[in-house]
C-alpha cells in the first residue's frame, strides 16, 4: 500500500525529485552503530548541508569552545513525543531522541557562512537502554562521513576572527572520551540542551524566535513556562551582560560536564556548575589536589583578584597535555575564553593574599 | 540472539569466562589499533599486547568491565607516549575488575595510568617511568587509582613522578605490595582512604619514602585504618621537585615516613634507614582550609617495632638543623608536631610511639613552628589502638596476586 502510494507520488510529481524518505528509526535504534551516516538518513544530502524532515536546528547561549569550530545542532524527536521541560539540567528527551552535532571550519572566521568544511558530525542516539555517543569523519571531498570509534587527529586550517591564518590539530574523540565528557553517574548523557542554555533566540527559517517558545509551539518540549520564567544563561560574549554572569557560564558550559560531583572530575572537589555556590568549591583559595605540574607552581585554583596566581587562568593558557584545560577537545588557547575567566578573577574582592579567612573556616 | 544472551548470562553466572583474546603488535598505527581493542573488548576478554615498543600519540582509554590488559613483560613491551598531544594521562581506566598487567608505559605527558571510579582495578607486574629521570615537568601520579573499592598494586615498578610515584585516592580497601618506587617525589601515598595495606614494598632514592595523608575540601575525606609494614623506606634522597602548590611541594627531603592528619595509622616492622629529614614524622595539615567536616591532625597513629638505621642527621624543614644541633646533631626517629587539639574538634588525639627517641614540638597548632617547645620523650605511650583488620580483596582479585 505504502509502496504504491509512493510510486503514485512519483508519477504524478514527474520531474520532480522523490520525495525523501524519513530518518532511519531502525538503523538509529540498533545496537551497531552503522559504518556511515547518511546511513542513519538524517540528511537528505551527501553532504549533510540540508536536514531531513523533523529535524530542527538549536543554538546554545555558551557553548563549550572546540578549537574554534562552528557547530551545527539538531535535534530530531520521535513523531508525537516531547522533552520534558527542567528547570536545572538538562532537559528529559524521550527514547528515540537524537541529537546531531557537525563540527565544521568556515575557511575565515570573519564569514562565517562562506566555504564551510565539515570535520566530523556527532550523534547522542537515546537507545532504550541509555544514551550512546558516535561520531563520523567527513572525507575531504566532504561527500561521506564515516564511524571513527577510535579517535583521530586532522590538521585543519583557517583564518581566524583577527584575519591571522592558523593551524590546529585537530583532535576526534575516540568513543570512550565521548563518554568521559558526556557522563552523569556513569551513564552517558548530553550536556548542552539544558532550558537555561537554550533560553534565547535562534534565526529559523521563518524567523527569530525563543527557542523554548519554538519547541513548545512545535511540540518538542512539554512544560515550559514562558521564555521570562525559565532561568537563562548569558552568552559568554555579550558585552551587555554581567561579567560574572559571563564567566559563569562560560564555566559552566566548557568545565562543569567534568567539574561536577557526579562526573569524571568528582574528585578534584573542584565544582564549576552554575549552581555551585561554595567559593572553595569553586576554586576560590582552593589548593589543588592531583594537579601536578598542572598546578604551575600556584597555590591556589583562583586567587581573588590576581589571575596570574590563578590555577584556573594558568590551565586555560596553556597547550601542554597534562597541564591544559580542559583535557579533552581543544588543542589551541580559546583565547577571548581566557581573558573573560581573568577578568573575572581580577574584578573579585582581594582578601587575605587569596587564602580563604580562617575565622570564615570554621 | 536472545538465546546466545542467556547462555553468556548462565556461564557467567556459572563462573565461567567466555574469555576471548584480542592481539595487538607494535608498528603503525598503533594508537588507533590499541584504542580499538580497548573498545571492542567484551567482558571476560583480554587485549594481548605482544612485546616491542609502541608508540602513542594520544592517551588510551578502556570503560569494559572485567577486561584484562596484558603485555608480554614491564621490559618487552613498553607503550610509549613520548609524542602525547592530548589527554591528561597515558591509559585512562573507568569500568570495573579491570586488570592491567605485564607492561610498562613511558614518558606520559601527564599521569601514567589513572583509574577512576574503577571498582576491584588490579595492576600488576607494571612499570611506570619518566625516562628522563626526575624532573618538575614529568607527569605527577605513576599509577592513579582513584574513588574506587578493592584495589591491588603488586608487583609495580614507579620512577620519576613529579608527586607521587604509586597514589591511592579516596578510595576504600586498598593493598600496595611487592611494588618499587624510586626517584618519585613521595614513593607511595595513600590519601583520602579508608583500609590500606601497605607491605613488603621497597621505596626508594624518592624525596619522601611513604606517606598518609588526608586532605580538605574533597568528596572522600577522613582516611583511617591504614596499615605500613614490613616495607624497605631507605636512602630517600632526591631533592624535592615537585611544583610548588602540589601537596608534596612540603615533603622535606629525605623523609621516611610521613602521616598528615588521617587516623588509625600502624607502622610497624618497616626498615627505615637513610633519610636525613626524619624516619617518620607525624604532622598535621597546616594550610587554612574552609571545610568544616576535616578535621587536620593525626590520631589514632601507632609505631612499634620498626628497625631504624641512621636518619635525621640534615633535617629539611624549617627548624629543623636548629633542633638536630641542640640535640646533638640529628633528631631522633620520630618527630611529631604535638598538636593535640584543634578549634571546634572534640576528638582526642591519641598516638603511642615505642620506636622512640621521640621528638615532641609540642606545637599550639598546625604549622606553628615559632612557637615549637621542643621535648624528648622515650616513647609516648598513649592508651592502645586496635589494629585494623587485614585488608580482604574479592578472590578473584586476590589470586592475582604473586
Amino acid at each position: 500500500m505504502r509502496r504504491w502510494l509512493a510510486a503514485m507520488a512519483a508519477l504524478i510529481s514527474l520531474g520532480a525529485t522523490q520525495p525523501p524518505e524519513g530518518v532511519a528509526v531502525d538503523v538509529l535504534m540498533a545496537e551497531t552503530p552503522a559504518q556511515k551516516l547518511a546511513d542513519y538518513r538524517l540528511f537528505t544530502d551527501a553532504g549533510a548541508r540540508r536536514p531531513n524532515g523533523g529535524l530542527t536546528p538549536y543554538g546554545l547561549n555558551t557553548p563549550l569552545f572546540s578549537d574554534y569550530a562552528e557547530k551545527f545542532r539538531l535535534v530530531w524527536l520521535p513523531p508525537g513525543t516531547q522533552a520534558q521541560y527542567t528547570a536545572d539540567g538538562v532537559l528529559a528527551f524521550p527514547v528515540g531522541a537524537v541529537l546531531v552535532k557537525t563540527f565544521a571550519y568556515p575557511a575565515d572566521l570573519r564569514h562565517p557562512d562562506e566555504n564551510i568544511r565539515y570535520v566530523e558530525t556527532r550523534l547522542l542516539i537515546h537507545q532504550a537502554a541509555g544514551w550512546v555517543a558516535r561520531t563520523y569523519l567527513w572525507n575531504a571531498e566532504q561527500t561521506e562521513a564515516v564511524l571513527k570509534r577510535a579517535g583521530a587527529r586532522l590538521e585543519v586550517g583557517f583564518v581566524d576572527g583577527q584575519g591571522r591564518a592558523r593551524s590546529v590539530d585537530y583532535a576526534v574523540p575516540n568513543q570512550n572520551q565521548c563518554k568521559e565528557c558526556h557522563q552523569l553517574d556513569k551513564a552517558v548523557t548530553p550536556i548542552g540542551p539544558k532550558a537555561r542554555n537554550l533560553n534565547g533566540d535562534f534565526v529559523y527559517v521563518e524567523g527569530a524566535e525563543n527557542q523554548l517558545a519554538h519547541w513548545t509551539r512545535w511540540g518538542l518540549l512539554s512544560g515550559a513556562p514562558g521564555p521570562a520564567a525559565a532561568p537563562r544563561t548569558v552568552r559568554w560574549d555579550d558585552a551587555a551582560a554581567s561579567v560574572d554572569g559571563r564567566a559563569r557560564a562560560y564555566l559552566d558550559a566548557n568545565c562543569a560536564h567534568c567539574h561536577n560531583p557526579r562526573a569524571v572530575a568528582s574528585n578534584s572537589g573542584l565544582f564549576l556548575g552554575v549552581e555551585e555556590t561554595r567559593p572553595a568549591a569553586l576554586g576560590v583559595g582552593k589548593q589543588p589536589v592531583a594537579a601536578g605540574r598542572g598546578a604551575g607552581n600556584l597555590n591556589v585554583g583562583i586567587d581573588p583578584g590576581h589571575p596570574d596566581t590563578s590555577i584556573i587562568a594558568y590551565r586555560m593558557a596553556s597547550r601542554e597535555p597534562g597541564v591544559m584545560m580542559p583535557e579533552l577537545g581543544r588543542s589551541v588557547i580559546h583565547e577571548e575564553g581566557l581573558a573573560l575567566i581573568r577578568q573575572w578573577i581580577a574584578g573579585m574582592p582581594v582578601r587575605n593574599s587569596g587564602l580563604p579567612n580562617p575565622a570564615e573556616g570554621r | 540472539m536472545k538465546f546466545a544472551t542467556a547462555l553468556l548470562a548462565a556461564s557467567a553466572l556459572a563462573g565461567v569466562a567466555q574469555a576471548g583474546t584480542i592481539r595487538v603488535g607494535p608498528g603503525p598505527d598503533a594508537q588507533e589499533r590499541i584504542q580499538t581493542a580497548l573498545l571492542d573488548a567484551k567482558p571476560g576478554d583480554t587485549v594481548q599486547l605482544a612485546a616491542g615498543r609502541y608508540e602513542l600519540t594520544d592517551g588510551l582509554s578502556l570503560d569494559v568491565n572485567n577486561v584484562t590488559v596484558k603485555g608480554a613483560g614491564p621490559k618487552a613491551t613498553v607503550l610509549s607516549f613520548k609524542g602525547q598531544k592530548g589527554a591528561g594521562e597515558g591509559l585512562l581506566i573507568t569500568s570495573d575488575q579491570v586488570t592491567v598487567r605485564d607492561f610498562a608505559i613511558e614518558d606520559s605527558r601527564g599521569d601514567g595510568i589513572k583509574s577512576k571510579g574503577a571498582d576491584e582495578i588490579s595492576f600488576v607486574n607494571v612499570r611506570v617511568e619518566w625516562t628522563g629521570g626526575p624532573k618538575e615537568t614529568n607527569g605527577a601520579y605513576g599509577v592513579y587509582p582513584v574513588s574506587s573499592t578493592n584495589v591491588l598494586i603488586d608487583r609495580v615498578v614507579v620512577r620519576g613522578a613529579s608527586d607521587a610515584g604509586i597514589y591511592v585516592g579516596q578510595s576504600k580497601n586498598i593493598v600496595v605490595k611487592n611494588s618499587r618506587a624510586e626517584f618519585n617525589v613521595a614513593g607511595i601515598e595513600i590519601e583520602n582512604s579508608m583500609n590500606a595495606d601497605v607491605f613488603d614494598n621497597v621505596a626508594t632514592r624518592n624525596t619522601g619514602g611513604i606517606l598518609v595523608f588526608d586532605l580538605p575540601n574533597l568528596p572522600q575525606m577522613g582516611g583511617h585504618s591504614t596499615r605500613l609494614f614490613r616495607n624497605k623506606v631507605v636512602d630517600n634522597d632526591t631533592p624535592n621537585f615537585a611544583p610548588k602548590g602540589n601537596i608534596v611541594a612540603g615533603v622535606p627531603t629525605g623523609t621516611g615516613i610521613m602521616v598528615m592528619a588521617n587516623r588509625n595509622v600502624h607502622v610497624f616492622n618497616n626498615d627505615i634507614a637513610g633519610n636525613q629529614s626524619t624516619a617518620v614524622m607525624l604532622v598535621s595539615y597546616t594550610q587554612k582550609f574552609d571545610d568544616k567536616t576535616y578535621n587536620p591532625l593525626p590520631r589514632d597513629i601507632v609505631v612499634r617495632d620498626n628497625k631504624i638505621g641512621k636518619n635525621g642527621w640534615n633535617p629539611q624543614f624549617k627548624g629543623g638543623p636548629m633542633i638536630a644541633q641542640m640535640m646533638g646533631g640529628s633528631l631522633p626517629p620520630v618527630v611529631w608536631d604535638g598538636v593535640t587539639s584543634f578549634a571546634g574538634l572534640s576528638d582526642v588525639v591519641n598516638v603511642r610511639i615505642t620506636d622512640g627517641p621521640v621528638l615532641n614540638l609540642n606545637l599550639p597548632a598546625p604549622g606553628q613552628v615559632e612557637q615549637a617547645k621542643p621535648s624528648v620523650a622515650k616513647t609516648i605511650g598513649g592508651t592502645p589502638v586496635a589494629e585494623p583488620d587485614a585488608v580482604v580483596l574479592p578472590k578473584r582479585q586476590a589470586d592475582l596476586g604473586g
